[in-house]
Formats: C-alpha cells, sequence, structure tokens
C-alpha cells in the first residue's frame, strides 16, 4: 500500500516537473524568456532588499523596546534584584513583610489572599493566621477570599501624608521591580523634610517615612565635588546600624519586590505554562498546514 | 464504498479544477495531472481534525469566562450563623450565595404534624435529590427541631412566604403550617415538602450546613468540606 | 452510504439553493474566484486583517461582559477581569494585543498597495472603502483605549479630544465640551465611547468591510506584476493566470493565519505588555484627573501622525497637518497617474520616493514616541516635509516616468 503510494507520488511529481519544462518552452517559444528572467532577479533582489528592511525595522523595534523606560527620578541608577516569582519561600516571606509595613496604609485590593494562599503554596489557614490582620465593614476579621484592602480612608491618608498612600498591587508593573528595589534601599536621613526627616534618591520628596528604618538602620549621603553651586549626592552611607545586616536587609526587600511583582501579575507562572502548551500545538498545525498547502500548490503551473 | 468514494472525490477534485478530465485546465495554471485525491482528503481531515481541536480549545476560555468568578465565589463563601437567639415557632433568614436560606425551629407539635397525612404530600420520603444525605429523613434536618432550607420555591423561582399558623382562612381547614408561595400557589410542609396539586415539582432543597455548636451553624458547608 | 449523504446534503442545499442565493456567493466568492497564481508574502495581510477582525469582536463581546463602563469602576473592573474572571486575563490580553497586531496588520496591508499599485485604476473606491477602514479603526482602537481608564487612557484622551478645540471661531472649544460631555474627560466621556466602541464603530467597520470585499471581488484582484489576468483568459472564460480562491488561497492563507497566531499568541502568553508599546507603564496607574504622567505618547499605532501635529509650531496648524496626512492617502489614486501598476516595472526614482518615504514614516512613528527635544522636532519637520513631499513629487513624476516593459503574463 505504501509502496504504490510513493510510486504514484513520483509519478505525479514527474507530471509536474514535465508541466513546468513545457511550461518554460512555451515561454521561450514567446520569445520573453530573456525579459522575463531578467525582470524577476532583479524583483527578487528588489524584494530581499525590502525582506531586509523589514528585518532591520524589526530589530530597530526591538531595541526600542529594551529602552522604553518607566518615569523614574532622572540620573539614579537602579539596581536589579535577583528575584524568582515561583519561589513560594520568599513569596512568603514578602507577604509576611507586605502585610506587617506595608499594608497599614497602603492598601492592595485587586488581590485575594485566598488566591495568593493557592500561587504560593500556603494553606488558608496559614494565611488567616499569619497574613490577615485587618477587619472588615462588619468589624469582624477579614475572609480570606476577600480583597487585600485595609481601614484607611482616602481622605485620612491624604490628610496624614499630604497624599493618599497609594494602592500597590500594580506598583511593579507602573514603576517596574527595579523601582521598587531600589526605592527601598534609598532612603537617607535628610533634615529638610520636615514631616519624616528621611528623603529618598530615587524618589525626592516622597512623603513616605521610612518605614524599614529599624531594620535596614539611617543612611546619610556622601556628597561630590561641587557643580554648579550644588554638591550632588554620590552614594549613600550606613550611619547607624538597623536590627538587619545590609545583606539581610536586601534579602528583605527583595523578597518584598517579589511578592509585589507576583501581585501586579498573578496569573504570570500559569500564563508561561499555558503559553508552551499553545505554542507546541500551533506549531504542530503549522507543520500540517504547510503540508497541506504544498500539497494543494503542486497543481499551479 | 471505496470504488464509489474515489468516484466522488475525483468529482470533487474537478471542481476543483484539479483533474483530468477538467476542460478548464486546458490553457490554465491549473496542471492537467490530478494529484493524489487520497493524500489530500487525509490531509485536510487532519488539518481540520486539529484546526477543529484549536476552535474547542479557544472556546474554553471564552466560554469559561461566564462561569462564577473569583469574586463570586468568595462571595458565596460558607456562612455563619447564630441560632441561640431563635425562639420556637420562629424563622430567620441567612443569606448564602445571594439566596434567602430560612433557620426554623420547630415545635414539637409541629414535628408531630409532620408524621400527618403523608398522602397530601408528592414526596413525602424525599427521594428526590433536594437535600444532602444527611438531611434525607423525615424531619429533613440533622436535628429535628431546627429546619435550615433554601427558601426558593422551585417551581419559577419566587421566595414563598412562611406561614406556621394551623388553619388560617385563606388556606383552608387543612393547613398544618408551612410556606406557601404567593406567585402560582405552591404549598409546602414545615419540612419544605411539597404538596400534590400544586405548580412546584419538588420539594424545597436543603443546603449542606453543619452545627458548629448547639448555638451556631454553618451554611454551605458539611463537616469538614466545602460544598 | 457516502452517496446517500450526498444526495441529502444536495437535498437541502438545492432547498436553500431556490430561496437564497447560497451556492452561488459561494461560488462567486471563494470556489469560482479567480485570484492571480502570483501572490506573495505581501497578499497575506488581507485575509490577516479579518482573522484580527473576528478575534477582536469574539474577544469583545466577552470583555463587555465584565466591563463596567464607570468612572468609579471601569479601572476596578478591568482588574477584575484579569484576576478574578476565568481566564478573563487571556480574553483580556487577546483584546489588548489584538489591537496592536490589527494596525501591524494594516499597516503592512497598505503597503502592499503601495508597492503593487493596487489603488489604481480600476481599484481606486477599493482603495477608498480601504481609507475608510482604517480611519474607522483609528477612531475604534482610540475609544477602545480609554476604557481601561488609566492615567494613559485618560491624558491620552484629553490630548486627542483637545485637537478639536483647534478649530477657529468658538467653534472648537464648543465642540471639545460636546464631545466630552463635561468639562473635563469624565464619566461621561467614557461612557459614551464605550458606547461608540462596542456597538457603533463596529457595526460600521464590517459594513466596510464587506463593502472593501465585494469591491474587491467586482474588479479582481491585483497582482506583484500588477496586469490584469482578465485580459487573458481561456476559451472557458477563465483567466489564464487566475487559480480558484479555493482550494488554492484558502489552504495559504490558512498557513498565513497559523503563522500570524504563533506570533500572536507568543506575544500574548509572553510578553503582553511588548515592553510598553501595546500596554503602556504608566496606564496601570488609574486614571487622575490631577496629575498628567511624566511623559506621555500615544500608542505606536498613532506615533507617526501625533509627530507631524507636533512637529508644526501652530496649534491649528498642526491639526490640519495631522488630518491632512491622512486625507492625502485618500487621493493617492489621483496622484499617482502613471498607469503601470507594479513598482518591478516603474522607474528607479519611483523606487528611491517610495523608500524614503516608508522611512520617514517610521522614524515619525519614533519620534511620536519621543518626548519633544530640539532635534526631535528638527528630525520629525524633515520627515514631515518627506511625507507630504513623497505626493507632491509623485504628482510630478508619475506624469512621464521611465517604465520598464510590462509582462502580457504573470511571472512566477
Amino acid at each position: 500500500m505504501i509502496g504504490q503510494n510513493g510510486s504514484q507520488q513520483q509519478t505525479t511529481r514527474q507530471a509536474r516537473v514535465q508541466a513546468q519544462l513545457q511550461a518554460a518552452r512555451i515561454q521561450t517559444e514567446r520569445g520573453r524568456a530573456k525579459v522575463l528572467s531578467r525582470t524577476d532577479l532583479q524583483s527578487g533582489k528588489y524584494q530581499r532588499l525590502l525582506v531586509m528592511t523589514a528585518a532591520a525595522v524589526l530589530a530597530a523595534g526591538s531595541l526600542l523596546y529594551a529602552s522604553q523606560s518607566r518615569a523614574a527620578g532622572v540620573g539614579v541608577h537602579l539596581e536589579s534584584p535577583r528575584i524568582d516569582q515561583s519561589n513560594d519561600k520568599s513569596l512568603q516571606r514578602g507577604a509576611q513583610a507586605f502585610v506587617n509595613y506595608c499594608m497599614g496604609c497602603h492598601s492592595a485590593d485587586y488581590q485575594r489572599y485566598s488566591r495568593f494562599a493557592q500561587d504560593a503554596g500556603l494553606s488558608e489557614e496559614d494565611v488567616i493566621n499569619n497574613l490577615i490582620f485587618t477587619t472588615d465593614e462588619a468589624g469582624e476579621r477579614t475572609k480570606v477570599g476577600s480583597l487585600m484592602s485595609n481601614n484607611m480612608t482616602k481622605e485620612y491618608g491624604k490628610q496624614a501624608f499630604g497624599v493618599a498612600p497609594p494602592n500597590l498591587a500594580l506598583t511593579a508593573r507602573s514603576r517596574g521591580v527595579d523601582w521598587i528595589y531600589t526605592y527601598l534601599k534609598s532612603y537617607y536621613v535628610d533634615p529638610g523634610i520636615a514631616t519624616t526627616g528621611v528623603n529618598n534618591l530615587v524618589y525626592p520628596g516622597t512623603a513616605m517615612p521610612h518605614v524599614l528604618w529599624d531594620l535596614q538602620g539611617l543612611q546619610t549621603p556622601v556628597y561630590g565635588e561641587e557643580v554648579h553651586g550644588a554638591r550632588p549626592i554620590t552614594g549613600l552611607e550606613l550611619t547607624q546600624e538597623g536590627s538587619m545586616t545590609p545583606e539581610e536587609y536586601d534579602g528583605l526587600v527583595a523578597d518584598i519586590t517579589n511578592f509585589m511583582a507576583y501581585m501586579s501579575d498573578p496569573i504570570k507562572e500559569t500564563r508561561h505554562r499555558v503559553g508552551m502548551y499553545v505554542m507546541l500545538f500551533l506549531f504542530l498545525l503549522l507543520g500540517i498546514a504547510y503540508i497541506l498547502k504544498k500539497e494543494y500548490w503542486k497543481d499551479v503551473v | 464504498m471505496s470504488a464509489n468514494d474515489r468516484k466522488n472525490s475525483a468529482q470533487h477534485a474537478s471542481a476543483d479544477g484539479s483533474s483530468t478530465s477538467n476542460p478548464a485546465a486546458v490553457d490554465s495554471s491549473l496542471a492537467d495531472q490530478v494529484a493524489d485525491p487520497k493524500r489530500r482528503r487525509l490531509l485536510v481531515q487532519g488539518v481540520a481534525a486539529v484546526g477543529g481541536l484549536g476552535a474547542v480549545a479557544l472556546a474554553v476560555p471564552l466560554l469559561g469566562s461566564m462561569s462564577p468568578s473569583a469574586r463570586a465565589k468568595a462571595a458565596g463563601a460558607p456562612v455563619q450563623a447564630d441560632i441561640s437567639k431563635l425562639t420556637p415557632g420562629q424563622l430567620v433568614t441567612v443569606e448564602w450565595r445571594g439566596k434567602p436560606v430560612w433557620v426554623v425551629s420547630r415545635t414539637e407539635e409541629t414535628l408531630k404534624h409532620l408524621e400527618e397525612d403523608t398522602e397530601r404530600l408528592s414526596d413525602p420520603a424525599s427521594e428526590v435529590e433536594q437535600q444532602p444525605a444527611y438531611a434525607q429523613n423525615a424531619a429533613r434536618s440533622i436535628r429535628p427541631e431546627t429546619l435550615v432550607v433554601i427558601g426558593i420555591c422551585t417551581h419559577l423561582g419566587c421566595s414563598p412566604s412562611y406561614r406556621p399558623e394551623i388553619a388560617p382562612a385563606d388556606l383552608g381547614a387543612d393547613w398544618d403550617g408551612g410556606f406557601f408561595c404567593p406567585c402560582h400557589g405552591s404549598k409546602f410542609d414545615m419540612a419544605g415538602r411539597v404538596y400534590k396539586g400544586v405548580p412546584a415539582p419538588t420539594n424545597l432543597e436543603i443546603p449542606p450546613y453543619r452545627f458548629v455548636d448547639d448555638n451556631t451553624i454553618i451554611v454551605g458547608e458539611d463537616s469538614g468540606v466545602a460544598a | 452510504m457516502s452517496s446517500n449523504v450526498e444526495k441529502q446534503g444536495g437535498g437541502v442545499l438545492g432547498w436553500i439553493d431556490e430561496r437564497f442565493p447560497l451556492t452561488k456567493m459561494l461560488e462567486e466568492h471563494i470556489t469560482k474566484y479567480y485570484a492571480p497564481k502570483n501572490f506573495n508574502f505581501w497578499y497575506y495581510f488581507g485575509s490577516l486583517a479579518l482573522l484580527v477582525l473576528i478575534l477582536q469582536i469574539v474577544t469583545g463581546i466577552f470583555l463587555t461582559m465584565n466591563y463596567k463602563p464607570d468612572g468609579n469602576l471601569a479601572f476596578t473592573s478591568v482588574e477584575y477581569i484579569m484576576r478574578d474572571v476565568n481566564f478573563g486575563w487571556l480574553i483580556r490580553y487577546m483584546h489588548s494585543t489584538g489591537a496592536s497586531m490589527f494596525f501591524v496588520v494594516i499597516y503592512l496591508h497598505m503597503f502592499r498597495a503601495l508597492l503593487y499599485g493596487s489603488y489604481k485604476k480600476p481599484r481606486e473606491l477599493l482603495w477608498v472603502f480601504g481609507m475608510l477602514i482604517y480611519v474607522a479603526l483609528m477612531a475604534e482602537a482610540f475609544m477602545g483605549y480609554l476604557l481601561p481608564w488609566g492615567q494613559m487612557s485618560y491624558w491620552g484622551a484629553q490630548v486627542i479630544i483637545s485637537l478639536f478645540g483647534a478649530i477657529p471661531f468658538g467653534i472648537g472649544d464648543a465642540l471639545t465640551i460636546w464631545l466630552k460631555g463635561d468639562y473635563i474627560v469624565s464619566d461621561a466621556t467614557l461612557n459614551r465611547f464605550f458606547a461608540l466602541h462596542v456597538i457603533a464603530v463596529p457595526l460600521v467597520l464590517v459594513f466596510l468591510v464587506a463593502a472593501h470585499i465585494l469591491a474587491l471581488h467586482e474588479v479582481g484582484s491585483n497582482n506583484p506584476d500588477g496586469i490584469e489576468i482578465k485580459k487573458n483568459k481561456n476559451a472557458q472564460g477563465i483567466p489564464k493566470d487566475g487559480i480558484p480562491f479555493h482550494p488554492y488561497y484558502t489552504v495559504k492563507d490558512f498557513l498565513g493565519a497559523v503563522v500570524f497566531l504563533i506570533i500572536f499568541f507568543a506575544i500574548v502568553f509572553f510578553a503582553p505588555e511588548m515592553g510598553g508599546y501595546f500596554l503602556e507603564h504608566a496606564n496601570f496607574v488609574p486614571a487622575d484627573p490631577l496629575k498628567t504622567p511624566e511623559h506621555i505618547a500615544p500608542v505606536w499605532y498613532f506615533t507617526p501622525f501625533y509627530a507631524i501635529l507636533r512637529a508644526v509650531p501652530d496649534k491649528l496648524g498642526g491639526v490640519i497637518a495631522m488630518g491632512g496626512a491622512i486625507f492625502v492617502l485618500f487621493l493617492l489614486p489621483w496622484i499617482d497617474r502613471n498607469p503601470v501598476r507594479s513598482i518591478r516595472y516603474r522607474s528607479v526614482t519611483y523606487k528611491i520616493l517610495l523608500f524614503t518615504f516608508a522611512i520617514a514614516f517610521v522614524v515619525l512613528g519614533y519620534m511620536g514616541m519621543q518626548s519633544p527635544t530640539p532635534v526631535g522636532t528638527l528630525i520629525s519637520r524633515i520627515c514631515a516635509g518627506i511625507y507630504f513631499g513623497y505626493f507632491i513629487a509623485l504628482f510630478l513624476v508619475s506624469r512621464n516616468e521611465k517604465n520598464k516593459p510590462v509582462p502580457e503574463r504573470v511571472t512566477s
């Protein structure tokens, strides 16, 4: 059966070659073969040029892609944390710090506690006992299926800080993880700020106090050479130690950043996994679609 | 059959303009040689099958998006109710998944009525699955004195009214207390069992529930597992 | 057995055909529509545009089921779709990626028309319908972009609506307020944009697409050689260089669709923000009428025209230049006076002109994304000059162009 098929195919192919040859002969007879071959060559060249242009444009686009910057404090180098969204332990530590240090003022009410439990490999009891410290409208402890919100009203926040503390659930997408990581590491003592006594290199004039100061300690600026009558800050120096070593503090900040990155895009891991299957499927479909097209286009001479 | 098939496919092929017998092939862009029709059919079927699978796979998320979301599920989580202040004969309504769930404290007398005249009921033994297994008993409850039932008529979804009085003027002399649906007149007894000759087809639904202690119940959750 | 099924099918089909021209339409538009056999890479984008349109409509329907067009709820409802709705993230990313990919496909489709002169007689109306689709699509995309109610949505809408304020004699200000339904972009604006985005403009789009395809099948497809295949018919009246759309182009376009879907889903699953080009970073912050983001730019598909707008140092002038840049495209069939269609048989001058035009368009697109700088503005001005200069030069050059001999039959 297979052999028969094969020989059939062969005859078809032979017939095709013959037909092609015949077509070529007809063209030669009409005396246009020479003209055709020249224009063919030129148009081919032109198309190659176009394809290359398209490729160049794409390449340029992907370069731009990398350079499309987020709005950040001008001239501050942002550090990239080493984080991994599939590291459950890191996410759990980050969440713990987040609910303790951030959620007093900041809400994150797009994210559900129960969803985090599911994604970070925790039981709902773990989350209820370790992460939920707020109460709901009825005054009872917030339910595990609820969004991560707090009880601070916008009005109160505005009164206390001048601006209402923003929702942090999407900050990793609007500012970027590097920004968050560097921001949390860039507080320094600035007596010029009357309200909090601290300032931030990444976000000068930030209204947020340094809530992690007892962990990090306090940093003071190192000034460089005088330029245009002002001395720019070239670095920060730890002048009062906190309860953590700088390495421990960096690790904690990375965990918080990781948790915020998770919160901004909780579906990421699933998305990538499903995406792999979809790609595999489409490549399979591509294969047979290609064979089908080839098969039918045998007819076209 | 296969001969027939081949003939058919040859006809198809000629419609495509690729058969030997196709006059259109003369002086056209199509070869006057028909290619292997069997291989073509196989390929078309293969692509249709795989492509169809893809289309079905795409329909899953689209249609799946219409089922209850995480928010709806969180809102429909089991609810806890304190029944310590429930007096005999009283009904309190608890909201579970947006539906009214009635908790009724039944008196000894009411329970006695449940045993009587059961031939008037359409499903006295609760054989239709309208309750968890632990509520498939005469009183349709875990503890006889406490009825927990979803207050939605099984006819067309109205919420019946609670009529515990015996033989009121409007419901007739044989009324032993129960639930009366004002929409289409369906009647249920004090265990939510439907009477014969009314539009409602089945008894009222008993939700999954459990007692945490004597004074507290959780609706929407069996012992241990959420329903 | 199979012949039985056949007969039965024929019976039903016959019954329908007596009452509705089903077979006739299928033959006219698919099985007996003869398309030139020499379509190349550039000819995939028409069918792909149709595919994206369908994807957008389908995903849009399901998004509408959970989206709330309310100034207080819109942003949250999008996050609700992204997190709480089952597969909502997939549907939303497909829709947002689809918006950008629609323009990728349309721009390539339009460039194909420029390459092979597909707008020339007798395809002027086909081109005009296509241009109307393009304009409707821009309106659709613009209004759709407001719906997530993020900072970019908000301020983008604010800037674009303000363009109408350039109209003199007091009409402009009144018009912008009427368009917004309020003194600022507000809940009222969001609600009407929603109405226009989900029903009004899509209806217009579908109607125009139908007209576009009908016009195409009336005049027949152009091809990379730019010659009329209808001029060479065999005894049966079938173009010698034509092949039936089905099965030849259905299988070919299907292959193209699969390649497209690979790219499309690669973006959806692995880079839905596309580095801030498809979903802008600032749009993850809810709309705040009191605070403009530090750097605002339209989404990439509008930036060439946005750059032209900024290149003109006068409000009204800029708006006119931007509108003119789109309007001049409508006139292309009458600006290009050369009867030879395909770039393959046109002069070197034309090739250089078109190439420069394409580069200028891309550069304008880049400039439109950047914050304005003196150098950037200068480059934008030069490119805007090239953009309009192309049409003037084309009008002059195309009259007496040195063409190459056009073949009788298509080359493969």
